[in-house]
């Protein structure tokens, strides 16, 4: 299948520290993906690795410092008018952490999801009503006429969420981007939360999954994209990365998880400032932490190569560069 | 630097002493317009040296409880009755002066948010040095020296005393408040959620720390959190709650072998797994109950699978009288209605 959104080369640097000393913090640098319809991609890394920062620019509430997003073969990164932005975001809707925060306590659930059919034009006011219903419904929020004209304060975090993907859906979106959609949940109702992302693959959306639970990437996505401090340092379909980390980062990442079943066996964690990307040096951002780091890894910074078939990470040892790298061919 | 241990103790040997015995614990929050018993006849012992761990969803009761041994639950909480016993004695009768004595002493808290801990505007040196001043005649500069001795027990480079809170990094600041918490060697440390806020590898790397200081000096560990299958991992022994009750406890691995309350198995149930088969899993249907109304009978049978009409003696229990925590198999109690040994 084709993408339906395409990253190339996306950049977003901010400025840091003081007037005196002035430094840049690359939050978001050179990432590359695409996302294609009716699939999942997680985008997993630690606490400011830049994963909400991508998700802010590919719906064009920042804009890149460098780099594209092609929606449909076209750069949206560069469109200024707000009838062009407006009409990208139409087909890139956001669902965020918040439940509580994201819906207007004045507002029923009805009035929610009537707004973006009325912006987008999508819905008259005889057909809203129907289309309201049919949304509640493919979010499993039923019976639809009891819930339909409840306040958000009348339901509970994992209704309300289901509230805010419904809105994120009226407007027949083509790609959903969902920044940790679960985190503040309750644990018993999570799993309802991804069952429902797992079932809204067959509307042929393309999913973007921001998270820091691997476990539950790997329970709703196809494919994963790790990051750290700012770049993508591993992607490839989410089971063979899960099971067979190529990255020295992602294998920490793994081994660190509670599973609940190996009852704490020591790992080995090396001290070192994660995320580093305020004025970053030439080498590997991970060097400091890394078990496998040999001297070339302070000289050049290694780049995304598929080392293995639809397996690309960016390390000097474990993806070693061997002919090109996946960058300077065409994305598919 | 690379952290390691060798023991990894399964359980401490026999049943030890208990540090503290939870007795019917009842804690209502009062106020005028209504009231929620947070806490609804809690009885929990935790022996010498035992990590036990305390699970359960958001608003169960979990902090209440945690707050209610440290002695520091303010208005509208009151403990309405029941006993904690330290040692034997009944802490909820002692004065105020006793119980600031009490407290870091005998029993040391540790929370999910390090800032809100510690104060932000003061070096962390100067804080332990207060803290183990209120409680013990030392010259300034031993408690300094003592505190620097503390930082590098949790791994932090004891020239990081003058720095200000801010100053360090979130998994930082939680190791300094576990190292305060270990000053004046407690008997008990409990730990509500200490690593909820941080990533999972700084998570890591501070779990194994626990579990090393523990091993090596011998405090006993009350661990909350929602994150069960970190509990399995960490705790000897773990308690279930719902709705204000301990449905279930047992030693870790025995409640992940062969849960027997329905919550419990939902629970677990509610994890995907990291490594083999991908199955589709169902969660619990339904929400938490609101504590200020909770259900009748067994306060689960909204959400329990085995609630239905099949049964007419049954249901009729589960709706209308509450299961009692009972002892099903060594170490092992549940309360369910169903669930016999
Ligand atoms: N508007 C901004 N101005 C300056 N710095 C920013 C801004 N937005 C983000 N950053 C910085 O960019 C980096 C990446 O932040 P981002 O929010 O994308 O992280 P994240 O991966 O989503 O983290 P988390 O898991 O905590 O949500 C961080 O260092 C953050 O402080
Ligand atoms: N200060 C307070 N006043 C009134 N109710 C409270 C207060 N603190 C907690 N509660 C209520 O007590 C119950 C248990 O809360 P808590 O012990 O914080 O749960 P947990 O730690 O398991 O999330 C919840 O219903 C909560 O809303
Ligand atoms: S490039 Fe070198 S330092 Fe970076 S992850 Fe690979 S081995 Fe480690
Ligand atoms: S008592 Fe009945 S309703 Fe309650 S948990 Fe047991 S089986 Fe379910
Ligand atoms: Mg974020
Ligand atoms: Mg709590």
């Amino acid at each position: 299948m084709t993408a339906i959104l395409e990253v190339r080369g996306l950049s977003r640097q901010f400025r840091s520290g003081g007037l005196l000393r002035p430094s840049r913090l690359h939050a978001v640098d050179d990432v590359t993906f695409a996302l294609r319809p009716g699939r999942i991609t997680a985008l997993a890394g630690e606490s400011g690795s830049g994963k909400s920062t991508v998700a802010r620019l590919l719906l064009r509430l920042l804009t890149p410092s460098s780099g594209e997003v092609l929606f449909a073969g076209r750069n949206v990164a560069r469109d200024r008018r707000r009838r062009d932005v407006l009409r990208y975001r139409k087909h890139v809707q956001m669902i965020f952490q918040d439940p509580f925060g994201s819906l207007n306590p004045a507002k029923t659930v009805r009035a929610h999801l009537e707004r973006p059919l009325r912006i987008h034009g999508i819905a008259g006011r005889r057909d809203a009503k129907a289309r309201v219903d049919t949304l509640l419904e493919t979010v499993g929020l039923v019976p639809v006429a009891s819930i339909a004209d409840k306040y958000p304060h009348e339901l509970s975090g994992g209704q309300r969420q289901r509230v805010a993907i419904a809105r994120a859906l009226a407007a027949n979106p083509k790609v959903v981007i969902a920044d940790e959609p679960i985190s503040m949940l309750d644990v018993s109702i999570r799993i309802g939360i991804l069952n429902l992302m797992r079932d809204l693959k067959e509307l042929e959306i393309a999913f973007l999954y921001v998270t820091h639970d691997l476990a539950s990437a790997r329970y709703v996505a196809d494919d994963i994209l790790v990051m750290y401090a700012g770049q993508i340092v591993e992607q490839g379909p989410v089971d063979e990365v899960l099971a067979n980390p190529l990255h020295p980062y992602t294998r920490l990442l793994i081994a660190s998880v509670p599973d609940g079943e190996r009852n704490l066996e020591p790992i080995e964690i090396r001290k070192g400032t994660a995320a580093a990307a305020v004025d970053p040096a030439p080498g590997c951002r991970f060097v400091d932490r890394c078990p496998l780091a040999i001297a070339v890894c302070r000289q050049t910074t290694p780049e995304l190569v598929e080392a293995e078939p639809g397996r690309i990470a960016r390390c000097h040892v474990t993806a070693p560069r061997q002919r090109e790298d996946v960058h300077a061919q065409p994305a598919a | 630097m690379t952290l390691a241990f060798s023991v990894t103790p399964d359980a401490p040997a026999e049943r030890v002493t208990p540090v503290v015995e939870l007795e019917n614990l009842v804690v209502d929050y009062v106020t005028r317009t209504r009231t929620i018993r947070a806490v609804d006849g809690v009885s929990l012992s935790i022996g010498a040296g035992e990590i036990v761990g305390l699970a359960g969803e958001s608003g169960c009761g979990k902090s209440t409880l945690g707050n209610a041994v440290m002695q520091i639950l303010r208005p509208p909480a009151q403990i309405t009755s029941g006993r904690v016993l330290f040692g034997g004695e009944n802490v909820v009768e002692r004065r105020r002066e006793e119980l600031r004595k009490f407290r870091w002493r005998n029993v040391s808290m540790v929370f999910q948010s390090a800032m809100n801990a510690l104060n932000p505007v003061m070096r962390t040196g100067d804080q332990f040095v207060d803290m183990i001043r209120a409680h013990e005649r030392v010259s300034k500069h031993d408690a300094l020296e003592r505190a620097g001795d503390l930082l590098e027990l949790v791994g932090i480079d004891r020239r990081r005393l003058r720095a200000y809170p801010h100053e360090l990094s979130g998994g930082m600041r939680q190791r300094v408040v576990i190292a305060m918490a270990l000053a004046l060697r407690p008997e008990l440390v409990i730990m509500d959620e200490p690593t909820t806020a941080l990533d999972v590898v700084v998570q890591r790397e501070i779990l194994q720390q626990i579990r090393e200081l523990q091993t090596e000096l011998g405090f006993a560990v009350l661990f909350i959190t929602h994150d069960l299958s970190l509990l399995l991992e960490l705790a000897h022994r773990v308690a279930i709650m719902y709705a204000g009750e301990i449905i279930e406890e047992a030693p870790a691995a025995r409640l992940r072998d062969e849960p027997r309350h329905p919550y419990t198995v939902g629970l677990l149930g509610s994890f995907p797994p990291l490594h083999g088969p991908v199955e589709r899993l169902t969660g619990i249907p339904g929400a938490p109950p609101d504590l200020a109304a909770p259900p009748s009978g067994c306060r689960f049978h909204p959400r329990c699978p085995h609630c239905t009409r099949d049964d007419q003696a049954l249901y009729a229990r589960q709706i209308g009288e509450r299961p009692l925590l009972r002892v099903i198999a060594d170490e092992h109690r549940v309360a369910c209605h169903r669930v016999t040994a």
